[in-house]
């Protein structure tokens, strides 16, 4: 028999990087599919619920590689024990109950991994959701706060520090003299030819905006519209310090009255009472007058309530809304009215004809999107929907 | 690895070929390739170094390549079916996880060269899937990305439903044949026999002829691929050379699907032989036990093929090398006879004529193997009656552990409507993933599709419209 041969070979695989394409094609369509699922995503309790900074499992069908297969778990399989298994041995459990579609037995103790869920962080969330908002109507204002940014080396010179020699420049430099003087080569690099990289500072102003979020914690508000307004300006505070250096968030919670409170107790606080919202517009307008000048600032006042707004007041809320548009950018209105009823503030608003009014009725969570992005795009794409 | 332990790995194998050869293993030549880890991850994603770009690939890909950095699993080797063999080494590995690994892959070169199953695979996989691969990029830019993307997202749902029996059987296939054969006897024997017959009504060869079925399948068939293939109208030529692309690398696969416990275990032995043999230092003694045993885990919920299939071939040996007094002198037996049996299982056997032939109630019980199942929402033990825990993981491995559908009829309702089967044998099939799937087969076919099977114990019919899916029981 002629001998087998064999060969041993290590070649440079760096090029093949066709894993990592199609790896990016997968994540590409998982994007795509977060785009598709957004609404109901971003109205996910186990996000809002948390910091913000978990990891949430969450299914999305379109990457499951459908076939016919068999039910999982209606089919008894194979196991090897430790010499003592036994028939009624419990090998593992569900965790929780199912928790949606697609959530079938996942890793840990339990049998079958061949689900998949995609693994979705916040951030890959963010990316998608924020991409396409932006604070609309943001107009460049007299003084400007200039800041720095980054730093960016943009010059050589012959006179640095050491530490930022230009190595390649300095070569060239005395690859050229040796070679002026008839010896071509590398050797001898004279305190002549020494580069330094320089900087400048990148300096770029920036528009002050501030957002009034305005919350309506009466008694009527119930878990629901709560939530909603909750998640809405969860996003919305993400959004603002994700995408602008420095915007301030100003939180105002109202009932009867309106006082400005912390972010923590702005998004747990529960209260009670009866609405007077004219209070939350009064104490915007004051901030506004007081300590955001409109010569100064970008200002846009934001407003969540169920519309359940003592009768009487409706009549003031309208002149103060109209008093507040002629000073802000936009005046963003969510009311959260899951059965239809006609709320008493909204048909006060009906009658509101300016530009700067935006208003979103919300009738489920899935709408909270429809809000941020309602509240947050340009002025064409507000005429455009 | 460095130079120098690439020298020492050579050396290694030269002599381990010695050794291999020494007990009767026999091989193609051998290439092995000494790849980062996400090369390795890469070609066992998509079971081949040269195969077409998907993104269900790139999502295994990132699975495993995750799974591997975090420590969770690694493979430690990736060999292909292919002549001269290639096989794929980690450059992470040290000299002597590699040197197992050599010896590993030896086997299972020996495997698919000798086991009869793998007789008909081509052995120039790598450079068709290379060039077919390259066709695929080509209708990419032809028929632009999406297009194909989606078409392969349809093709690959049902790419487990080909016959690998019909493989090397030329068209006609044999119903056509028989078609072909009842026309053959309406042929006359001699020049005048068609004089006897005048005053006779309508011939009977006439009435075979009408008799022969105008159905499409006349018989069911199980290879929906090629079915799809010949007989789908809605399917263009490029989109019939995708399934047909399929179809070959499913083939060329399906051995391997079914014959996973045989060849791990049988890979599994003979690295232990082959490394008992060299000459370890104290130190690589220790780290190849360590490492053989980790290869060798049981696991609670699932059938480790390393682990069974090395005490399966390991008992064969044992007992024809021993057999008992009664196989003696009833059949003759002679002892010593282990190595030799071993080789002639692993020429002839597949998994489920592996398990069902020689996984013994002595071999069960030793194991401790179990079935288990799940009851309300915990995973129980349910039975470890050696004979119903060996049919039942032989049940699992039929047909590759994949559901047999069959087509039925291709003209269903003289609507063009295609109506499959799911040949049911007591395991239902995952719902929610048969409505999923049947919208891409109606893409592949073009008109309303049906997949009867069982539910509860019922006859039930899924069907898809093209818009949406029916459930009815029958």
């Amino acid at each position: 028999m002629a001998p087998v041969r064999f060969t041993v070979s290590k070649e440079d695989w760096s090029l093949h990087r066709k894993g990592y394409q199609d790896q990016q094609r997968h994540r590409d369509k998982v994007r795509e599919a977060i785009r598709k699922n957004l609404p109901d995503l971003i109205t996910e309790e186990s996000i809002i619920m948390t910091d913000g900074r978990q990891i949430v499992k969450v299914p999305i069908r379109s990457l499951d590689e459908y076939r016919f297969r068999f039910n999982y778990e209606k089919q008894a399989h194979g196991g090897t024990g430790d010499g003592n298994a036994k028939p009624g041995d419990v090998l593992g459990r569900d965790g929780e109950p199912a928790q949606g579609p697609g959530t079938g037995p996942g890793a840990g103790d339990q049998p079958g991994i061949d689900y998949y869920e995609a693994d979705v962080s916040v951030e890959d969330i963010e990316e998608v959701l924020f991409k396409d908002l932006e604070l609309p109507e943001l107009k460049p204002k007299d003084e400007f706060e200039t800041e720095v940014t980054d730093i960016r080396f943009n010059d050589v010179r012959k006179k640095g520090l050491s530490s930022n020699i230009d190595k390649k420049r300095t070569i060239l430099e005395t690859l050229k003299r040796n070679a002026m003087h008839g010896k071509p080569g590398m050797h001898h690099i004279s305190p002549d030819d020494l580069r330094y990289k320089t900087w400048e500072e990148i300096e770029e102003p920036r528009s002050n905006a501030v957002v009034l979020a305005m919350m309506d914690t009466s008694g009527s508000m119930g878990v629901f519209e709560k939530y909603v307004a909750r998640t809405f300006f969860f996003w919305t505070v993400r959004f603002l310090r994700t995408k602008y250096q420095k915007v301030d968030i100003v939180f105002i919670a109202h009932h009867t009255e309106a006082k400005i409170v912390s972010e923590t107790e702005f998004f747990t606080k529960g209260e009670s009472g009866g609405t007077i919202c004219s209070s939350a517009y009064q104490l915007a307008l004051d901030l506004v007058d007081h300590e955001y000048p409109v010569k100064r600032w970008n200002i846009y006042p934001i407003h969540f309530s169920d519309g359940d707004n003592l009768s009487s007041d409706n009549e003031r809320c309208v002149q103060l809304v109209n008093e507040l548009m002629d000073k802000c950018n936009i005046f963003g209105y969510g009311e959260v009215n899951q059965y239809q009823r006609t709320s008493t503030l909204m048909s006060a608003y009906r009658h509101i004809h300016n530009p700067k009014f935006r208003a979103v009725l919300i009738r489920e969570k899935g709408d909270v999107y429809k809000a941020l992005t309602t509240f947050f795009s340009p002025a064409a794409d507000q005429q455009a929907s | 690895m460095n130079r120098e332990e690439i020298r020492r790995l050579e050396q290694a194998i030269e002599q381990m070929m010695d050794l291999a050869r020494g007990f009767g293993l026999d091989f193609y030549e051998m290439r092995f390739e000494i790849c980062p880890a996400d090369i390795v991850y890469t070609f066992g994603a998509y079971g081949m170094p040269t195969r077409f770009s998907h993104w269900s690939f790139g999502k295994a890909f990132h699975r495993m390549k995750t799974q591997y950095d975090f420590g969770l699993s690694r493979i430690y080797e990736l060999v292909i079916n292919s002549d001269p063999c290639y096989a794929f080494l980690l450059d992470g590995n040290s000299l002597l996880q590699n040197k197992l690994v050599a010896a590993h892959v030896l086997a299972h070169c020996d495997f698919f060269k000798n086991n009869a199953h793998f007789a008909h695979t081509s052995r120039f996989m790598v450079e068709s899937m290379a060039s077919s691969a390259e066709r695929i990029r080509s209708y990419e830019l032809q028929y632009g990305k999406d297009v194909v993307e989606q078409f392969l997202d349809a093709a690959l749902a049902i790419q487990e439903h080909v016959d690998p029996s019909v493989t090397f059987r030329r068209r006609p296939r044999d119903w056509e044949e028989r078609r072909e054969k009842g026309q053959q006897t309406e042929k006359p024997g001699s020049p005048y026999d068609d004089l006897w017959a005048l005053d006779q009504p309508p011939s009977a060869a006439k009435q075979t002829e009408m008799a022969i079925p105008r159905k499409v399948p006349p018989e069911p068939e199980k290879d929906l691929v090629l079915f799809l293939i010949e007989h789908s109208r809605v399917l263009e030529d490029w989109q019939r050379d995708i399934l047909s692309v399929l179809r070959d690398e499913m083939l060329y696969f399906w051995p391997q699907i079914e014959t996973k416990i045989m060849n791990e275990g049988w890979a599994t032995y003979w690295h232990l032989r082959i490394m008992r043999e060299m000459d370890l230092t104290s130190d690589e003694a220790v780290d190849f036990s360590h490492m053989h045993s980790g290869v060798v885990l049981p696991s609670k919920t699932s059938i480790n093929p390393y682990y069974v299939g090395l005490a399966i071939w390991e008992d064969i040996e044992k007992r024809w090398n021993d057999p008992p007094e009664e196989a003696r002198r009833r059949f003759g037996a002679r002892p010593g006879q282990g190595r030799a049996k071993m080789f002639e299982v692993r020429e002839t056997e597949t998994d489920t004529s592996f398990l069902r032939n020689y996984l013994t109630k002595e071999l069960v019980e030793e194991l401790n193997l179990y079935l288990y199942q799940k009851m309300g929402n915990e995973w129980r033990v349910v039975e470890t009656d050696w004979e119903k825990v060996r049919d039942t993981l032989c049940a699992a491995r039929v047909n590759g552990g994949f559901p047999v559908i069959l087509v039925q009829d291709g003209d269903y309702l003289q609507n063009g409507e295609l109506y499959l089967t799911h040949r049911y044998e007591g395991v239902e099939l995952d719902v929610k993933y048969v409505e999923k799937t049947l919208p891409y087969v109606y893409r592949l076919w073009g008109r309303p599709v049906h997949l009867e099977t069982v539910l509860d114990s019922r006859a039930i019919l899924f069907s898809y419209d093209g818009k949406k899916n029916h459930r009815k029981f029958l």
